[in-house]
């Protein structure tokens, strides 16, 4: 079962909806234990860092999700979902859940923030969930950036003036600076690739 | 590199999808999920609907439009149309809707635009503009209400306060061009642009491709919003968007 992480933070329904096209069912999780039974979890996520992580804490879903990626789960963060995962983010000062080191700053562009829009992926590191990926374009909406401690963290990157990571993987776990969600078959394909990863049955 | 949008927009009434000419002359055009559809799987890089029907049904039948659209289109969508209040947004974001653009409201009360801001992010909140040239001047005025009353607004200054007031991008149509097929206003759309750091969605005029190219170089637009054009067949979105590429515009295709 594929638990869609709800702590209160954004629209978890595009991505139900999207996950329903493929004909995959999601749970819900909104519980620790929700958490504990899953089999592949899509952390989705917009918003802000702080209000994000407070209301992870208050309901024990941040320990729940590192506990979670340790055991290796396959494991989809979108957007904040993917920044959360690192140390802390300029976003309100917030410390995060630090499973992925590095931090989360302000993308350092000259160009119009936030960075809206449709922008293409690039560089992009083998891994079964971003196959077929590269220079497809994705829906972006955001104005922080994730900056890993180490670069063999990062597993693509887009540019808007400057280069910055908008994927990253290790092992299981995958990050994405975009909305799968949001961005057509290439979106779509990319949920099928985390599907066929997670080896969840597919068929209802 | 950000890659220039191309926009189909659905004016809906009733649950139908209606267009007119210079704000009239309303003509039935289709339905809006299967169009909605369509124009997804032709590459569309995300979808307006404005709803033109601000009776309480036509309310609660764009809700249930939005909510089926949202099962079937898998890019953004905005809705417009009659919108007053901060409940009536978060309504339309819950259905499905990523963003919502109000115009009316906006001008009778600008803190609209800074408490959806504040609710939901900039990203969520798009101020729509129309905007009709000054006779004889470089400058253009806003009007509300389908283009029918005037707000005694710059639509450049208009445009620079909804962006203060935490708008997250502007929609901005010219109402000598809507309807005419005969091209965007590329100077009212360049002073716009000028003006503000936010995105700006050209609309009102696109009657070929090469109108669409000329409002994303020449006038310097993020994205160029269109319905006849699309709607007609006249010229599909593939089309469109080969063209734009061939001309050097970067798109997705």
């Amino acid at each position: 079962m594929i638990a869609l992480i709800d702590y209160g933070a954004g629209n978890l329904r595009s991505v139900e909806n999207a996950l329903a096209r493929l004909n995959a069912r999601a749970t819900i999780a909104a519980t620790p234990e929700d958490l504990a039974r899953a089999r592949a979890i899509i952390f989705p996520g917009v918003g802000a860092a702080g209000p994000a992580m407070a209301s992870l804490r208050d309901r024990g879903l941040d320990q729940a999700v590192i506990a979670a990626i340790r055991t290796g789960i396959p494991f989809l963060g979108i957007c904040l979902g993917m920044q959360l995962l690192f140390e802390s983010s300029a976003e309100d000062g917030a410390a995060c859940l630090a499973v992925l080191p590095g931090t989360v700053g302000r993308l350092p562009t000259r160009e119009k923030l936030p960075h809206v829009g449709w922008n293409t992926l690039e560089h992009v590191r083998p891994h079964p969930v971003l196959q077929g990926m590269e220079g497809q374009a994705f829906y972006f909406v955001h104005t922080y950036v994730v900056v890993p401690r180490h670069p063999t963290v990062t597993a693509g990157e887009t540019t808007h003036g400057v280069p910055f990571v908008s994927a990253v993987a290790r092992q299981g776990l995958v990050g994405v600076q975009f909305h799968p969600e949001r961005s057509g078959t290439a979106g779509l394909r990319l949920l099928e690739n985390f599907l066929r990863f997670a080896n969840v049955e597919a068929a209802a | 590199m950000l890659l220039k949008r191309i926009i189909p927009c659905l004016d809906t009434a009733g649950g139908r999808v209606v267009k007119g000419t210079h704000f009239e002359q309303l003509r039935d055009q289709g339905d809006p999920v299967a169009l909605a559809r369509g124009y997804s799987e032709d590459g569309a890089d995300e979808l307006t609907f404005l709803d033109i029907d601000a009776t309480p049904q036509g309310r609660a039948t764009l809700v249930e439009l939005v909510e089926q659209t949202a099962h079937e289109v898998f890019i953004p969508l905005t809705v417009g149309g009659g919108i007053r209040e901060v409940d009536e947004i978060r309504t339309l974001l819950r259905a499905g809707a990523d963003k919502v653009s109000i115009q009316t409201a906006a001008v009778r009360r600008p803190e609209l635009i800074t408490e959806g801001a504040r609710a939901f992010g900039s990203q969520c909140m798009v101020v729509a503009i129309d905007a009709k040239r000054a006779s004889g001047k470089d400058r253009w005025m806003v009007f509300t209400h389908g283009g029918r009353t005037p707000a005694g607004l710059d639509a450049v200054g208009w445009a620079r306060e909804a962006e203060h007031r935490g708008a997250g991008e502007i929609l901005l149509t010219s109402i000598d061009a809507d309807g005419t097929r005969a091209g965007y206003d590329l100077e009212l759309t360049r002073a716009v642009v000028d003006a503000v750091q936010i995105p700006v969605i050209a609309s009102g005029g696109a009657g070929h491709p090469k109108d669409l190219a000329a409002v994303l170089t020449q006038g310097r637009a993020d994205a160029a919003l269109a319905a006849s054009i699309f709607h007609s067949g006249a010229f599909p979105i593939p089309q469109v968007k080969a063209y734009l590429a061939s001309q050097g515009i970067p798109v997705r295709i």
